[in-house]
């Protein structure tokens, strides 16, 4: 029975969420209240609908019931609770039944805690999330419904792919799909103020804590997805600049860029064409991501076994959606007015020289992302645009945005003062200058481009800093005025501070794991010992063991330094037996911020490969990611974002734009 | 500053910045994408020895062998095979007759020297390149995608 029910519970929302576009939006047209009144209840029923579903299949994967064909492909009796729940979206049929019940949700809080927007915006938001779910639903149904009944039902499932097994996959796919659905809510506002043909500094303040709570969560996914693959997959690589991993890290660029765009409208009612216009990109790129997942039109290491007809499907929503978005944008964006004005050097132009060099890295990305599809389909030739491209265009990019990344606090809005912030930039640098000197020195040279990555990682960790300082008056006033400022400054302060020290830590990590790793691949005995780092490393023994639904080979190492035991490492090579399918288990032991990685390869005669690296400073990266989104959460929690900014938008609405 | 002039300011920040990347992805462009062959085209018209190259093909039966950590095997599209040569740890997922994509160097004796070897996380998915290598020799069998 749940599996019928549930299929019903995902046509009945379905249809709900298509009563929403139409209802709502025609209300809208025709300024009705009843009409518009309708979005709210059906948005929060279609949600319930959709968890209805959601919880329909995860029933289903716990209690293993193989009559479903979506169950016994992606499961097994004998596997661990946790990932009988977590293969529900290892697989594309629930990872899409996710995605529809994230933005269900979203679409539920915009109908809940909507009540402080203006009722026409409001109702074209829900309607525009509505035609999203509606699209994505039809998807499900038509191409890739998750309770498809098998019969005869088998006796036991073909397992889920192992290498999903995993804890971290348990989390990233649902924080990634919380950031790209995040952004469909900013899209939603935009298309929304579009055909509304006006928009406004409140605009930007309603737009703001989604875009931020999206950003928050793509930060946090990517980060999960990064260090997912760096212990999973035996390779101890943290970014594979694979066309997967970059369909991730462009919204999060548009996003990051759409952040900062954001603000200057917010306060300077600013850039309002070219805000709306990331609004629109960064749902594009979630939507381009999707799609060349779900389709397979690229290789990448990520994809898994896929049906065309659905790559058409989501292509068709693609167009649909953005295709219809930039027309509108083409259509309205000339009639909104232009805002206020400012000097090329102050804050606003920092902020659109960040939005720049942001959307340019952006830009090369889908540029190397896509320019070996469009030369195949016009010459026939097959190439591959891999790490190198992207090393050398996306990274210059991204560091010359961290480099003027301090700058930006330190000016003042309409106008500034570059020598000023350039003065008390001075110090930072001369800081950074010589730790990095002194760090280079000890570690006796290095790579030259890790070597300027150093510099303007501790510059900018120096710089935000010193823009903090600057702040609170620390140096400068008196102890017990500097600890009145502290506790008097906003959150988003904080929110700025810990999310600009997050991208420069990570940085840092990043710098230090490209300039500074060492790695050893030796074929190793029992007893043989090999050295990386300063670390002493004996096999002890290799010894098989039994897991669930798998068996391993273990290799048992002591990690010995000056002669003392301080680590005993068991990287294992598994075979899950249902698929008989071979995956690496690293064993990682963390020294300070950096890592001792080992792994093994294949197993030959009475000797087995064995693969160490040591990674200096690598825990930064994620370190640094998880810095950021704390930021961006105390920058979320400000007061001004949640009270302040609604009321004061309320009492400006009966005001037409100017 | 004029209005005029502010908005000039504006446009050639954005100039700069564009023709930055433009410049930084044409040269990457240049030197860094790798060409795809498949063995067949490969001794159809060989590559100047240096030349680094993305090959694809199927790991022939009988063909793996390991010493230590250095590999041999061949990969096949039907209807030729090339030898390669690898260092190093091999994908969990390699296994003979199955997809498989190196990336390296062919050195003058004709092996090609991997430094990269790609096999895929799911063992039904098969990379598009080396489907459309195996179409091309006519050994293609099933559908392959599920």
């Amino acid at each position: 029975m749940i599996p019928e029910l549930a299929h019903f519970a995902l046509v009945l929302a379905c249809a709900l969420a298509l009563v929403r576009t139409v209802v709502a939006l025609w209300g809208a047209a025709r300024d009705d209240d009843a009409l518009m009144a309708v979005a709210e209840p059906v948005a929060l029923v279609e949600c319930l609908f959709v968890a209805l579903a959601f919880a329909g299949l995860v029933t289903l994967y716990v209690s293993s019931d193989f009559s479903v064909t979506n169950v016994f492909v992606n499961s097994h009796s004998a596997m661990a609770l946790v990932y009988k729940v977590t293969g529900v979206w290892g697989n594309h049929e629930g990872s899409m039944l996710l995605w529809v019940l994230v933005l269900a949700l979203c679409s539920a809080l915009v109908a809940l805690f909507g009540a402080n927007l203006p009722p026409r915006l409001r109702a074209r938001v829900l309607g525009v999330e509505g035609a999203i779910a509606a699209a994505f639903l039809l998807f499900i149904l038509a191409t890739s419904n998750p309770f498809l009944r098998l019969d005869p039902p088998p006796a036991e499932g073909q397992d889920l792919n192992p290498i999903l097994q995993d804890i971290g996959l348990a989390i990233h796919p649902p924080l990634l799909y919380l950031g790209y659905v995040g952004c469909s809510v900013s899209f939603a506002f935009a298309v929304a103020a579009l055909i509304e043909g006006k928009i406004d500094a409140a605009w930007a303040r309603w737009v703001r804590p989604w875009t931020l709570g999206a950003w928050i969560f793509l930060t946090l996914g990517i980060a999960m997805g990064s260090y997912w693959a760096y212990y999973e997959l035996g390779w101890g690589g943290f970014w594979f600049w694979d066309p997967v991993e970059n369909a991730s890290l462009m919204p999060w660029l548009a996003t990051t860029a759409l952040l900062h765009s954001a603000l200057v409208m917010e306060k300077r009612d600013a850039l309002k064409v070219w805000t709306v216009l990331l609004a629109i990109l960064a749902f594009s790129l979630s939507l381009l991501g999707t799609f060349l997942v779900r389709s397979g039109v690229l290789t990448s290491v990520h994809t898994f076994a896929n049906d065309p007809a659905r790559g058409v499907f989501i292509l068709a929503i693609f167009s649909v959606f953005v295709g219809g978005a930039f027309v509108l944008f083409a259509l309205r964006a000339p009639a909104l007015k232009p805002g206020g004005l400012f000097a090329p050097i102050s804050r606003e132009g920092a902020l659109v020289l960040n939005n720049l060099l942001l959307t340019a890295a952006c830009a090369t990305m889908l540029t190397g992302t896509l320019y070996p599809l469009a030369l195949e389909a016009l010459t026939g030739e097959k190439i591959s645009v891999g790490a190198p491209f992207f090393d050398r265009t996306v990274g210059p990019l991204l560091l010359c945005t961290i480099a003027v990344m301090p700058i930006g606090p330190l000016l003042s809005w309409k106008r500034g003062d570059l020598k000023g912030a350039a003065e008390r930039l001075a110090f930072a640098a001369a800081i950074a200058a010589v730790v990095a000197g002194l760090a280079l020195y000890l570690l006796r040279g290095g790579p030259l481009i890790a070597a300027i990555g150093l510099l303007i990682a501790l510059y900018a960790i120096a710089g935000s800093l010193t823009e903090f300082a600057d702040r609170i008056g620390l140096f400068r006033a008196p102890l017990a005025d500097v600890s009145a400022r502290l506790r008097g400054l906003p959150r988003a302060a904080f929110g700025v501070l810990f999310a600009h020290l997050g991208i420069a830590v990570s940085l840092l990590g990043i710098v230090s794991e490209v300039g500074w790793s060492e790695e050893k691949i030796i074929s190793l005995k029992v007893g043989d010992r090999a050295e990386i780092a300063g670390y002493d490393i004996a096999l002890a023994g290799v010894s098989q063991r039994d897991g669930p639904n798998y068996r391993e080979l273990v290799g048992r190492m002591e990690v010995r330094r000056a002669g003392v035991v301080v680590a005993v490492l068991e990287p294992a090579k598994r075979l899950y037996e249902a698929r008989n399918q071979p995956t690496t288990e690293a064993a990682i032991e963390t020294f300070g911020f950096g890592q001792l990685y080992a792994s093994l390869g294949e197993p030959g005669g009475d000797s087995i490969v064995a693969r160490f690296y040591w990674k200096p400073l690598v825990t930064l990266i994620w370190l640094g990611a998880v810095l950021m989104a704390f930021g961006g959460a105390l920058s979320l929690s400000d007061r001004r974002l949640r009270i302040g900014a609604p009321r004061r938008a309320r009492s400006a609405m009966p005001v037409p734009a100017e | 500053m004029t209005r005029r002039g502010r908005r000039l300011v504006l446009i050639g920040m954005a100039l700069g910045v564009l023709g930055l990347a433009a410049a930084l992805a044409l040269s990457a462009l240049r030197e860094s994408i790798v060409f795809f062959v498949t063995p067949s085209e490969l001794a159809a018209k060989p590559a100047e020895p240096g030349k680094r190259l993305r090959i694809g093909g199927l790991v022939e039966e009988g063909s793996v062998a390991r010493d230590g950590i250095d590999n041999r095997f061949a990969v096949t599209d039907g209807a030729k095979s090339l030898k390669v040569t690898y260092r190093g740890v091999l994908p969990d997922l390699f296994r003979e007759k199955q997809g498989v994509v190196a990336e390296g160097i062919l050195d003058a004796s004709g092996t090609f020297r991997a430094d990269t070897v790609l096999a895929k996380h799911d063992e039904n998915y098969m990379p598009r390149e080396v489907v459309d290598g195996l179409k091309k020799q006519g050994v293609w069998q099933g559908q392959g995608s599920k």
